[in-house]
């Protein structure tokens, strides 16, 4: 096509990903409920949806493929074919398929490898066992058109194409059949009135036109975006007229007696609401502008801080009520903005039901996915970045966590085994729980494996929650672990820090023979954190409040002791310690009175000594530019209401750094060893 | 773009092979309009057409109309699927 369909193009790409998603879950839907009609309803109509528009856009490859899998799924809505489980795991390989379809000839533009075509040529075999016998044939009876009714209306288009279309590139036919994608085409009638004597016909020049009766769903608004691209060249009139039954008889003389309609639709299930055109509710956007917003904001809330500051300074009554109220709108703001990057977390959870399904069969397990608080709302970066763990925990839940099923009936259990996810809010932070009713940990198992490996101090004394969380620690993730636990650990120290990058927590429980809950707990935003302001000299940090434990002040004797040792008796317990003052090389002497800041990350604890306390502030988080991307200890930067820009400190760099400090001093005769809290 | 051409009696067969679309049309026109009101009857054999689009359908009615002017009777001799599915899309052609 010469012209340039890009953009609608990228639009058929995004949109037939998501079919695809349905059409999964719909699939998935079908598995457990077989008769499900609206399920059935619901993958057909994604097949076909795609299959049209990839016709649109002279997609060959994908609509021929599609052809094969519409027809099955069509045969199984008339039913014809009895879905079972061989089917469900056909059509869910052909989803994938078409899905790498879409990636590789319409994303990229380029044919499909070697192994991606037996891949096809082996499911195109599979499919033609469900295909009828004469698959080309229409052996779809003429039922009389089963007006399904709901919401479908009767359409009557009136197309007029102008001379250039063809020389536009563009084939009037496609139209129509995108149209029959929208709904049934009850007849179409080709008017060719318009065609000029012929001396002054030219080949090259379109002069036809269509009246074209349809029944559809689609609203006014998506029957006329059809016909977007040729709204230009072409006279299109769409009115909505009286639905009355109508029989289809093709008017107009023929040609050649012709089979009627071998447009396999015959009947239409009711279309449910996820079916509506959903354009009006949402406006799609570009990400990159949402987070210039966001930024900009994060500007204004910077400089409205400046100027109440200002006004507080001013003595000016009147003045500081007006910055008052700008502050709290401000606030209001910056919610909203950081709201509209939030997206519910369910399309992620609903993700899982197919990895759910192939693994629990790769096992031979029989194991239920039940979702919950799938609206439950979270910043779109964390959506994003939670996937991976969340689908390790899920894997290693099935694995290690869900026994067999004669294990299962052996400790009195069903023999299915439950998998739950859920999500909900938790003052400012959303957590996620992984839960299964699998064997639960072996607590002594991991005490012992922990001992072994010296990430414990033998005597310590330790609660189960303790000794649960340390299978998140780096020395488990081997896969020498103990073999009943075996593979349990396996990457959890993984999840443990992805979860961590994103400023988020992950913690265990479980209860032997009853099952494993994880949960998960991360922040709604990663652009604005509370921060907890320290000074030294004339600069000023901001450490994480929620890594922040508690503040203490240094007095003269701890001070000398302190510097000769390296650290502090924290009632009793050895708290390595940090001058802040020399880690950033400050010059000057050091305040007359300091403080030790105790901050806590995963299970290290240190104090960090610093000169002033300064309290709490809303931090929005300005990353640092790369010049200083080498930089540790420091995770980013804000700029305060006085103007003056703050360093963020990132507590878990300087903390390790201690660490490694520790174990390469740890030939010196006296070693604290690795404070386990 | 191969055309058959042969003569029977007095209907004169036509086998077009290959593509019946805007890519064809021309050269298709100027091949064909000179053979409506030679014969008496013209036969047209779409059995190996390939693929067929608008400009293609436009060519068969403006084909149909002429030959009713110059007095030729047209008839269809074959259709391949690409044809057939053609016809189908928009309700049979009212030539």
């Amino acid at each position: 096509m010469s012209i340039n369909l890009d953009q609608a193009q990228q639009t058929f790409i995004v949109e037939a990903r998501e079919l695809l998603q349905a059409m999964e879950q719909s699939l998935l839907q079908l598995e457990s409920e077989p008769g499900d009609q609206d399920a059935i309803g619901a993958v057909f109509r994604a097949a076909h949806t795609i299959k049209g528009s990839a016709g649109l856009f002279g997609l060959e490859p994908i609509v021929s493929f599609t052809h094969i899998v519409e027809d099955v799924l069509d045969r199984l809505r008339d039913a014809s074919v009895a879905v079972d489980a061989a089917l469900i795991a056909v059509l869910l390989k052909s989803g994938d398929h078409m899905l790498e379809l879409i990636d590789v000839v319409a994303s990229r533009g380029e044919a499909l490898q070697a192994p991606a075509l037996a891949r096809e040529a082996a499911l195109r075999q599979a499919l033609s066992a469900y295909q009828g016998a004469e698959p080309a044939m229409p052996d779809v009876p003429m039922t009389a058109v089963v007006n399904s009714g709901q919401g479908e209306m009767l359409w009557h288009i009136s197309l007029r194409f102008g001379v250039d279309v063809f020389r536009n590139g563009m084939d009037p036919l496609s139209f129509l059949r995108y149209l029959d994608t929208l709904g049934q085409i009850l007849q179409v009638t080709t008017l060719t009135d318009r065609l000029p004597p012929l001396d002054s016909w030219d080949a090259e020049s379109c002069y036809l036109g269509f009246e074209i009766d349809l029944r559809s769903a689609a609203s006014h608004a998506t029957l006329n975006e059809v016909f977007d691209f040729v709204r230009d060249d072409c006279d299109v009139h769409i009115s909505a007229i009286d639905d009355t039954p109508a029989e289809e008889p093709p008017s107009g003389t023929e040609l050649v007696a012709q089979p009627e309609h071998l447009a396999p639709a015959p009947q239409r299930v009711a279309t449910n609401s996820e079916a509506k055109p959903r354009d009006g509710n949402y406006v799609r956007v570009n990400a990159d502008k949402l987070d210039e917003l966001i930024n900009l904001v994060g500007e204004l809330v910077i400089a409205s801080a400046g100027a109440s500051l200002l006004a507080r300074s001013c003595n000016n009554d009147p003045l500081q009520e007006a910055t008052s109220t700008v502050s709290g709108l401000v606030e209001e703001i910056l919610d909203g903005a950081l709201h509209l990057r939030m997206i519910p977390i369910g399309d992620t959870f609903n993700r899982f039901r197919r990895v759910v399904r192939d693994v629990s069969q790769e096992l031979g397990k029989d194991i239920d996915l039940l979702i919950s608080g799938a609206e439950t709302e979270l910043d779109k970066t964390v959506v994003e970045k939670i996937g991976d763990p969340l689908m390790h925990l899920l894997r290693n839940a099935m694995d290690h966590g869900i026994e067999n099923a004669a294990a299962r009936r052996a400790a009195g259990k069903p023999s299915k085994g439950h998998l739950s996810l859920n999500a909900y809010h938790d003052s400012g932070s959303i957590v996620i729980e992984i839960a299964d009713d699998g064997a639960g940990l072996n607590r002594e198992r991991i005490l012992e494996k922990a001992q072994e490996r010296g990430l414990v101090a033998s005597g310590a004394q330790l609660t189960d929650q303790e000794i649960y969380n340390l299978i998140f620690e780096a020395g488990f993730s081997t896969a020498e672990a103990v073999t009943n636990l075996s593979g349990r650990g396996v990457g959890m120290d993984v999840v443990k820090r992805n979860i961590t990058l994103l400023r988020g927590t992950v913690d265990l429980d479980s209860r032997p023979g009853q099952g494993t809950v994880v949960r998960i707990r991360l922040p709604l935003t990663l652009a604005i954190i509370n921060g907890f302001l320290v000074g030294i000299d004339q600069s000023t940090y901001v450490i994480p409040l929620d890594m922040v434990q508690e503040c203490i002040e240094l007095d003269e004797h701890q001070r000398q002791s302190s510097r000769d040792q390296g650290y502090l008796d924290l009632r009793g317990e050895v708290l390595p310690l940090v001058d802040l003052r020399e880690h950033f090389s400050h010059e000057g002497p050091p305040a007359r009175r300091q403080n030790v800041v105790v901050v806590r990350y995963a299970e290290h604890k240190a104090g960090l000594v610093v000169d002033d306390l300064l309290g709490e502030f809303q931090t929005v988080i300005k990353p640092l530019g790369k010049l200083f991307g080498a930089l540790r200890g420091i995770s980013g930067s804000t700029i305060l209401g006085s103007g003056a820009v703050a360093l963020i400190l990132d507590v878990p760099a300087l903390l390790s750094q201690i660490v490694q400090l520790e174990a390469r001093t740890a030939q010196a005769p006296q070693s604290p060893s690795v404070v386990v809290r | 773009m191969p055309i058959t051409c042969e003569t029977v009696d007095d209907t004169t067969c036509v086998g077009i092979d290959g593509e019946l679309t805007i890519y064809t049309v021309a050269e298709l026109a100027a091949a064909l309009l000179p053979q409506l009101g030679a014969a008496p009857r013209l036969a047209l054999d779409l059995s190996q057409v390939t693929e067929m689009d608008g400009a293609g359908l436009q060519l068969l009615a403006v084909l149909h109309r002429e030959a009713e002017h110059r007095g030729t009777a047209l008839s269809l001799a074959g259709q391949s699927q690409a044809v057939e599915q053609t016809f189908t899309l928009c309700g049979g052609v009212a030539f």
